[in-house]
C-alpha cells in the first residue's frame, strides 16, 4: 500500500486539474503492531496496514475534498473529480471561500534510537508477559494486563503550490492496568492512565520506566483497598504530571481551540467560553502560568514540521504570565478569524479532512523542586493518573477524579486515600495556580484519543507538565 | 469495485486458498461510501465523499492464532497480495505464541443476507434544503449518508452480508453562546416534511431560549430527562454495565445490581434489541446475534453480554456480544407516563440533552455530567426560562431506581450521528424519564 513519494508527487501532478484555485492531495498509511497479555494469557498478535488519499479541490469560491484508499492513477483521478463536484455544489454558499497557500516543502521523521524491530517478536512477547506476571502477586489482584503498541504514521503532502511534505511519525504506547478487589471493595491502579507514550523506538519504554511499573501499581492498588476516603473539602491541589495532561488538555486546550471560538463545534464537542477578543489582554491563569504549542519537542507525541494544511510548524506561546495570547487555529481558522494562530491543522487519518487540533500543547516549567511545593502546602492533597473527566461544552465547569491521592499536612506527604475527585471552574481554576515545578519535574507525556469533529475524528496530542500547585480547590471522595 | 458484496467473497476466496493444513481463516468486513456535509452558520463548512473498506483476518492453527486489518484498495492484485502477505505474517507470529485457550469462534455454518434499501437526497440538494428550510437560523450540524456494509466470512463456507443506505442530519439551532436546540433527523427515506416539523419545533425552542436564563444553585431538582438525555446515560450503562468480563473483573458500573441485589424500578427492563436495530446481527467469530437479549428485567440484572472469548474463559454461552460487550441497539422498555412531558414535570427542570458523562464513582454507577441544549426551568407545566448549565453527580441506582417517577409511554429511535474511523451502525430505542430529586453539584 506504501508507495514512493516520487511516485504519488508524479501521479497527482499529472492529474492536477486546471480552472481550479486550488488542490492539494495528502497520501497518508498507518501500520502499527498491538502485543496485550491478560492475566497471564497472550492475546493474538494484532498488526494493521491502512492508508489512502484525501484529494482537496478549491474552485469558484466552493472547496471540498475526496477520500479514497485506490491510490492507482483512475483512483485519484477520481478522487479529484469527486472532489471538485463539491468544491462547485459549495461555490456561494461556503463558510471559507479563500483558498490556502502551501508551497513549503520539507520532511520530518521521528528520531528513533531503538528500532521496534531490533528486537524479535518472540522477545518482545517474553518482555511483557514477565511484565504481566509482575503484575499478578497478590492474590487481591483479580484482572491484569500489559501491552504496548508500535505505530508508524507516514504522510506525503503535495499541493498546486509546489509543495512537497514528507514525514513519519513513530509512535511507542504502553500500558499497564490492575484491578484490586477485596472485601467489597475494587480499586485500579494504571501505567499513568495510558498517558506515558510518546514518539521514538523502544527507547519510549525506558523514558517511562515500564520495565520497573509492576511492583509498584500492584503495592499501590492493594493500598489504596484499605485506604480511607478522600475528605471533602476546600483545600490546596498538587497535580501530577500524569494528571495534568488531562488538566491542559480539557481546559486550556479545548477552550483554545480557533474552530471552537469560530463555532464549527457547537453541534457536538461544543463550544468555548473564549472569544476573540479576549486574546492581548485576558487573564487566563496566575502570571505563574505559561503554556506553549510546540511542535519541537524531541519524542514527544504530536512533534512534526509541518501540518496536514502544509504549513511549517514552529512553538509559540499561547498563554504567557497568565495573559492569554493566541489561539489553537491552522491556515483556514486564521484566514476565517483574522488572527495568527499556529500549524495545528491535523487529520485523524487518511480518510477525513484537517481542523484545528490540539498537537504538542505544554506548561512550561517553574522554579519550584517537588519538595519545595509539597513543602508549601500546610493541608491539601497530592493527586495522581486521570479516572474521571468531564467538563461542560464550554469548557467552564469541570470534574476530575484520579486513581490515587495522597494527603499533604504541614507540609509533608501524609495518608494515601482513595477515589479523589475535585471540581472547579476553568478560569478560576487556571488563576489559583500557585506553584509550578521546576525543569527536573518536567515530564513529556500524552494523549492518544482526543475525540472531536464531524464526522468524527479521534486523535493522538502530546502534553508535557511539571507537577502544579493550585490553592483553594474543592475536594472530595466518592460513596465507595 | 461497484459490487462490493462480490469483492469481499473473492477476498475471502482468495484468503482461503492460501490456508494451509488445518488452519481457519475468519475474516470481517466493514465499508462505506459516505457523504458528509458539515454546516456552520448555515453555511457549508466542509464537504466531501470517502469511499472505503477493510477487512480483519484471524488465521489460526488449533488454538494459536493471529489477527491483521487491512485496508483495501479495490486493486484486485494488490489486496490479494496484501491478504497473501498478511497470512503469510500472522503463519510466522503464531510460531512465537502459546495456545490462546479463550479462542472460540462459530463451526456451524449459517450465511444470512440483509439489506436496507434506501435513498438519500444528493448533496446539492441537500445543501439547498438545510439551507432554504432553516433560512435566518444559526444552524450548525452535520450531514452523513450512503452505503454502509458488513461482512463475514470464513473458511468453513459461511457467509454473512449485510448492508444499509440510510441518512442522518444532526443538527442545531443556536440563538447566541451556548442557547441552543439540538435535533436529529435519520432514517432510510428522506421526507421534506419531516426535517421541516423537526426545524419548526426547534424556532419554538428558541423563542423560550430568548428569555433570560436562570442559575440555579446546586441541589436536587425534580426534573425530566428527554430519550436524548436518557441516551447519555445508558450510555454509561452500557461502558462495562453488561459486560462478563467486567463484572468478572470486579470493575463493572453494575456489579452491585449482581453482589449486593441492588435494583433498578420495577418498571425498568432494559434489552439488546438487535432485531430493532441497524447495526449487523453477526460478529466477527462468526456467532449471530439473538434478535434480543435482556439485561434488566423488572428492575433487576438478568443477562451480561457474552463475548465468544469471554464465553470460553468464564464457561458460559456466548450471546453473540462483540469484543466490548457493549450494546450495539439498546432499548428500555417504555413505561406510562402519558401527555405533554411539561405537564407531568409540572416544577422542575426539563432536560433537553446531557453532556459529557464520566465515572465519579464506577463501583456506584454514580455519573457526573451536565446539561446542555434547550434545558429549561419548569413551573405548573409552562417554561420560565432557559437554565444556565448545571453539572449533576448521581447514581443510576436512583436515576432508574427509587427516584424514578415513570417512564414515558412513548420512545424515540435515535440512530447514532457519530463516524469515528466509519460511520456508526448503533442505535438507541428509549423513552423519556421523570426523575425526583436529581443531584446537581455545580
Amino acid at each position: 500500500m506504501a508507495l514512493a513519494e516520487d511516485t504519488l508527487v508524479g501521479r497527482f501532478t499529472a492529474l492536477m486539474p486546471s480552472g481550479v484555485d486550488h488542490c492539494s492531495m495528502r497520501h497518508m498509511t498507518e501500520t502499527s503492531e498491538q502485543l496485550l497479555v491478560r492475566n497471564g494469557v497472550v492475546e493474538p498478535i494484532h498488526t494493521s496496514v491502512d492508508g489512502g488519499v484525501l484529494v482537496t479541490v478549491w474552485a469558484g469560491g466552493g472547496h471540498g475534498y475526496a477520500a479514497s484508499p485506490d491510490t492507482s492513477e483512475a483512483g485519484i483521478q477520481a478522487a479529484i473529480e469527486r472532489a471538485t463536484l463539491w468544491a462547485h455544489r459549495t461555490a456561494g454558499v461556503g463558510a471559507v471561500s479563500t483558498p490556502p497557500v502551501a508551497d513549503v516543502s520539507g520532511e520530518y521523521h521521528s528520531t528513533i534510537d531503538s528500532p521496534w524491530a531490533s528486537t524479535s517478536l518472540a522477545d518482545r512477547v517474553d518482555m511483557l508477559r514477565r511484565h504481566e506476571a509482575s503484575l499478578r502477586t497478590d492474590d487481591r489482584i483479580v484482572d491484569s494486563h500489559a501491552s504496548i503498541a508500535n505505530r508508524t504514521i507516514e504522510t506525503v503532502f503535495v499541493t498546486s503550490d509546489g509543495a512537497v511534505v514528507h514525514q513519519s511519525q513513530n509512535h511507542v504506547m504502553p500500558d499497564m492496568r490492575v484491578v484490586a478487589h477485596a472485601d467489597g471493595m475494587t480499586q485500579i491502579r494504571s501505567f499513568g492512565g495510558f498517558s506515558q507514550m510518546g514518539q521514538g523506538g523502544l527507547e519510549v519504554l525506558d523514558r517511562f520506566g515500564f520495565a520497573e511499573a509492576a511492583p509498584r501499581l500492584v503495592s499501590e492498588a492493594i493500598e489504596l483497598l484499605t485506604a480511607p476516603n478522600c475528605p471533602t473539602d476546600t483545600m490546596d491541589l498538587l497535580l501530577a504530571p500524569d494528571q495534568m495532561v488531562l488538566q491542559i488538555h480539557e481546559s486550556i486546550g479545548h477552550p483554545l481551540e480557533l474552530d471552537r471560538i469560530l463555532g464549527d463545534e457547537r453541534n457536538f464537542a461544543g463550544t468555548s467560553f473564549v472569544t476573540m477578543d479576549m486574546f492581548g489582554s485576558f487573564q487566563y491563569g496566575s502570571p505563574l502560568l505559561n503554556v506553549t504549542f510546540d511542535p519541537t519537542v524531541d519524542g514527544e507525541m504530536a512533534t512534526y514540521a509541518f501540518d496536514d494544511e502544509g504549513t511549517p510548524a514552529t512553538r509559540q506561546h499561547l498563554i504567557r504570565d497568565g495573559v492569554l495570547e493566541r489561539p489553537l487555529g491552522g491556515a483556514s481558522s486564521q484566514r476565517r478569524a483574522d488572527m495568527d494562530g499556529v500549524a495545528n491543522s491535523r487529520s485523524s487519518a487518511w480518510n477525513r479532512a484537517p481542523i484545528d487540533r490540539m498537537a504538542n500543547l505544554n506548561v512550561e516549567p517553574g522554579d519550584q523542586s517537588f519538595e519545595q511545593l509539597v513543602g508549601s502546602i500546610e493541608r491539601g492533597v497530592y493527586l495522581e493518573t486521570n479516572t474521571s473527566w468531564s467538563i461542560d461544552d464550554s469548557r467552564n465547569k469541570f470534574q476530575f477524579s484520579c486513581e490515587r491521592g495522597t494527603l499533604i499536612e504541614d507540609g509533608e506527604l501524609t495518608t494515601v486515600v482513595r477515589n479523589p475527585s475535585y471540581r472547579g471552574v476553568s478560569r478560576e481554576f487556571w488563576r489559583s495556580l500557585s506553584g509550578v515545578g521546576d525543569p527536573s519535574t518536567f515530564e513529556v507525556m500524552g494523549v492518544p484519543n482526543c475525540g472531536k469533529g464531524e464526522p468524527s475524528q479521534v486523535i493522538w496530542v502530546g502534553h508535557a507538565s511539571p507537577p502544579c500547585k493550585f490553592s483553594d480547590i474543592e475536594v472530595f471522595g466518592a460513596e465507595s | 469495485m461497484d459490487d462490493v458484496a462480490t469483492y469481499t467473497d473473492a477476498i475471502a476466496t482468495f484468503a482461503t486458498g492460501l490456508l494451509q493444513g488445518d488452519e481457519v481463516l475468519l475474516a470481517s468486513f466493514d465499508g462505506e461510501r459516505s457523504d458528509f456535509i458539515r454546516f456552520n452558520g448555515a453555511k457549508v463548512r466542509q464537504a466531501g465523499s470517502v469511499q472505503q473498506l477493510s477487512v480483519d483476518l484471524d488465521v489460526s492453527s488449533g488454538a494459536k492464532h493471529a489477527t491483521a486489518t487491512l485496508g483495501l484498495s479495490g486493486d484486485r492484485a494488490a489486496d490479494e497480495a496484501a491478504v497473501r502477505a498478511a497470512v503469510e505474517s500472522m503463519r510466522q507470529q503464531r510460531e512465537v505464541v502459546p495456545d490462546d485457550p479463550y479462542f472460540l469462534y462459530a463451526t456451524e455454518v449459517t450465511s444470512t443476507e440483509h439489506v436496507n434499501a434506501g435513498t438519500a437526497p444528493a448533496g446539492d440538494t441537500i445543501i439547498d434544503t438545510v439551507r432554504s428550510e432553516a433560512a435566518g437560523e444559526d444552524l450548525v450540524g452535520i450531514w452523513a449518508a450512503g452505503r454502509q456494509f458488513s461482512a463475514f466470512a470464513n473458511s468453513l463456507g459461511q457467509r454473512n452480508w449485510f448492508e444499509s443506505t440510510t441518512f442522518n442530519l444532526d443538527w442545531s439551532l443556536y440563538l447566541h453562546a451556548d442557547k441552543a436546540t439540538k435535533e436529529g433527523y435519520a432514517g432510510f427515506e428522506w421526507d421534506d416534511s419531516v426535517f421541516a416539523a423537526k426545524v419548526a419545533t426547534q424556532r419554538q425552542q428558541l423563542e423560550a431560549l430568548r428569555r433570560d436564563p436562570v442559575t440555579l444553585s446546586p441541589g436536587d431538582y425534580r426534573a425530566f430527562l428527554t430519550p436524548s438525555a436518557v441516551k447519555e446515560l445508558t450510555d454509561m450503562l452500557a461502558w462495562g454495565g453488561f459486560s462478563l468480563r467486567a463484572h468478572r473483573a470486579m470493575d463493572a458500573p453494575l456489579l452491585k445490581m449482581v453482589t449486593e441485589e441492588r435494583s433498578f424500578a420495577p418498571q425498568v427492563s432494559i434489552r439488546e434489541h438487535t432485531a430493532g436495530g441497524v447495526a449487523p446481527n453477526f460478529q466477527r467469530q462468526g456467532f449471530l446475534r439473538p434478535d434480543a437479549v435482556e439485561l434488566i428485567s423488572d428492575g433487576r440484572f438478568a443477562d451480561h453480554l457474552v463475548s465468544p472469548r469471554s464465553a470460553k474463559e468464564f464457561d458460559v454461552p456466548t450471546n453473540g456480544a462483540g469484543d466490548y460487550e457493549a450494546p450495539t441497539s439498546i432499548a428500555i422498555d417504555p413505561g406510562t407516563l402519558s401527555g405533554d412531558s411539561m405537564t407531568a414535570l409540572g416544577t422542575g427542570l426539563h432536560i433537553g440533552n446531557l453532556w459529557y458523562l464520566n465515572f465519579s464513582d464506577r463501583a456506584n454507577c454514580r455519573t457526573t455530567g451536565m446539561t446542555r441544549f434547550a434545558t429549561f426551568w419548569v413551573e405548573d407545566g409552562e417554561i420560565v426560562a432557559p437554565v444556565t448549565a448545571l453539572r449533576f453527580d448521581d447514581t443510576a441506582f436512583g436515576l432508574f431506581g427509587d427516584r424514578l417517577v415513570g417512564l414515558t409511554d412513548t420512545s424515540e429511535v435515535l440512530l447514532d450521528p457519530l463516524s469515528y474511523g466509519a460511520r456508526s451502525t448503533e442505535s438507541a430505542r428509549l423513552p423519556g424519564a421523570l426523575v425526583e430529586d436529581m443531584r446537581f453539584t455545580l
